[in-house]
């Protein structure tokens, strides 16, 4: 195949697209004692396949995602605490909104910064909502967070069961495979093009005319309000919002999840949270500390050996046994 | 007036230790424009190196603090050369990614090593009790710090505006690959200023014990503050940190005195504006 056409098709659906959707089903029938954990699993795809917008295509170093996580997180739960709006869909709606309108007003001023200042401006931001949430303990229940959320059943018919998660686990592969069509549209039309070229080449994107700070400005947007729907799905399928939904910790986990499956490719946010909390889970409780060392050390494997994450190693193991192409 | 004074020597010992700790940072990344998130890491390392040699090998205070310096800046010499040497050219990305996981690597391994609880500087008996300094009475060993970082900011600066190695050090920072071309092997300056900047860490970890505490997730805890001083106070600028370590110091002890709650947003509030408004830090020269 030519290198044109290639490029040309690269879009075009391929049959083994399918393979992760219906892993999801399947999962559903096979394990259903393990929903709970499946649908932890999606949301974290999904708030890493948002990271992967600003931070594989875009090019945008951020340590602060997880602030827009939170901000959904706690939209669905200060409207369902406070004003009793605990429809779960219109919800998600809000939550989109939110973090949606807090990613353009921070990435309007802060994008026009670069390098360790944009570094640092991300981290303060999440610092900033974090304390805030942590203060305003009357509307965000500071420190404790917001247990027992109570949310409306799906569609008036299907309510959430904190047991068996069925309901919570159908709705976010639903949400996860609408989002992740926006995402996969996104990245192979222009502006997706586009994003590329200004992570590839800022000066000749400049050069070219393209109009480079409203284009990172409208990614980061997108990102923010997807991660804002991750953010609100979590609340709403855990029924609780505290405090770790903004912190350093959940920023780096979804930035450790991108990075160990590939950034800047569509699938690399799937293959890295599947490894990560299958990985976490098995050890993460019985090994705290051995958890932690094995996961330092695979971060600066990665950062030296692998920088293209699992699905990197993958293509180039593809390439030396002779396959012809990367998909 | 006698407690706004307290006060204000409270926060300055405070700065003081943000200021050592931070100092290497600015200048490490100002060299090689390397995020090192890790740097906290050093500063816990050599904390523990000094609380422990003073608590099991009974050694004095001061030779301790000698052996953190000596023992961190050596660990750092080999992490530069195996890992740090290779990430130089490295994206941003990848650094941030390293460091993070060094930080990770180093918090587990005291938690295995020492135990995850908190640890407690037993100070010698000249540090202890309260100095009387005619118009006021205050802690020893807080103005003992501030004597010390005093100390430090001037012979560091005194490194770094009179002699040949600091003019170098200041040559990279301004135009990395003009210094190059003129021979200076930025390299290996890099090599030592990392050892040292680690090794003032070291020492800013057991100095600052008493004043930020020392446990496994103290890395993390301050990273941002770290990054907050080096930041502000623009890179590579040993003043400029000096300022930015003493402001954020002071600020910070105020802030938790009078409004407890939400000291900290305002400290997040005040770098988001500056850092807008001077990407280059208060104190930092445009990039050219």
């Amino acid at each position: 195949m030519t290198a044109a056409r290639q490029l040309a098709e690269r879009h075009r659906f391929k049959w083994w697209e399918l393979l992760p959707w219906a892993a999801g089903i399947a999962v559903f029938f096979a394990f259903p004692n393990y929903l709970a954990f499946g649908t932890q699993l999606l949301i974290a795809i999904l708030f890493a396949l948002s990271l992967d917008l600003v931070l594989g295509y875009a090019g945008i170093v951020t340590l602060g995602h997880a602030a827009f996580f939170g901000a959904g997180a706690y939209t669905v739960g200060m409207l369902a605490q406070h004003l009793g709006w605990n429809e779960p869909l219109s919800g998600l709606v809000a939550a989109a909104l939110v973090a949606g309108a807090i990613g353009l007003a921070s990435g309007y001023v802060l994008l026009r910064t670069h390098g360790l200042t944009l570094l640092m401006l991300t981290l303060c931001t999440m610092a900033l909502l974090e304390e805030a949430a942590n203060m305003g303990a009357a509307f965000t229940g500071g420190f404790d967070g917001m247990p027992g959320l109570k949310f409306a059943p799906l569609l008036g018919l299907f309510p959430f069961d904190l047991l068996f998660f069925r309901s919570q686990y159908l709705y976010a592969l639903l949400v996860l495979l609408l989002c992740f069509a926006l995402v996969r549209i996104l990245v192979y039309s222009p502006f997706g093009q586009s994003l590329t070229g200004i992570r590839e080449n800022l000066l000749r994107m400049h050069a070219v005319g393209a109009p480079v700070r409203a284009r990172l400005v409208l990614a980061y947007t997108i990102s923010a309000a997807l991660a804002g729907v991750a953010g609100a799905l979590f609340a709403q399928t855990n029924a609780f919002v505290n405090l770790g939904a903004l912190g350093l910790e959940r920023a780096a986990g979804v930035l450790i999840i991108l990075i160990l499956g590939g950034y800047g490719r569509l699938y690399g946010a799937f293959v890295g949270a599947i490894v990560y909390l299958l990985l976490e889970h098995a050890l993460a409780k019985a090994y705290p500390t051995a958890w932690q060392i094995g996961l330092g050390v695979v971060l600066m494997a990665v950062a030296l050996y692998a920088r293209n994450g699992i699905l990197g190693i993958g293509d180039a193991l593809r390439r030396r046994l002779g396959g012809q192409r990367a998909p | 007036m006698d407690q706004l004074i307290s006060i204000l020597l409270g926060g300055l010992a405070a700065g003081m230790v943000l200021f050592i700790v931070s100092v290497g940072l600015s200048v490490t990344m100002g060299l090689m424009g390397f995020v090192n998130l890790a740097h906290g890491g050093f500063a816990m390392l050599g904390g523990y190196v000094i609380v422990l040699t003073m608590k099991h090998w009974g050694l004095p205070f001061l030779p301790a603090l000698g052996l953190g310096f000596a023992a961190v800046a050596a660990l750092a010499v080999v992490l530069e050369r195996l890992f740090y040497a290779r990430l130089y050219r490295a994206s941003e990305l990848d650094q941030v990614l390293f460091t993070i996981g060094l930080v990770f690597v180093m918090i587990a391994s005291i938690t295995l090593a020492v135990g995850p609880e908190t640890q407690t500087v037993v100070l010698p008996d000249w540090l202890r009790g309260q100095t009387d300094l005619g118009f006021v009475k205050y802690r020893s060993y807080s103005l003992a710090i501030i004597v010390a970082g005093s100390a430090l900011v001037v012979g560091l600066w005194l490194g770094f505006e009179r002699t040949r190695f600091g003019a170098r050090i200041r040559a990279a920072v301004d135009n990395r690959r003009m210094a190059e071309s003129l021979g200076t092997d930025v390299g290996r300056l890099f090599t030592l200023t990392f050892a040292f900047g680690s090794g003032l860490a070291a020492i800013g970890g057991g100095l600052g014990a008493e004043i930020l505490g020392l446990d496994p997730q103290y890395p993390l805890r301050y990273l941002v503050y770290f990054l907050i001083v080096v930041a502000v106070g623009g890179l590579g600028r040993v003043t400029g940190v000096f300022f930015a370590a003493l402001l954020i110091g002071v600020l910070d002890f105020v802030l938790k005195i009078y409004f407890p709650k939400g000291g900290t947003l305002f400290i997040y509030a005040l770098t988001l504006v500056l850092l807008l408004w001077r990407p280059q830090g208060l104190f930092g020269r445009r990039a050219s």
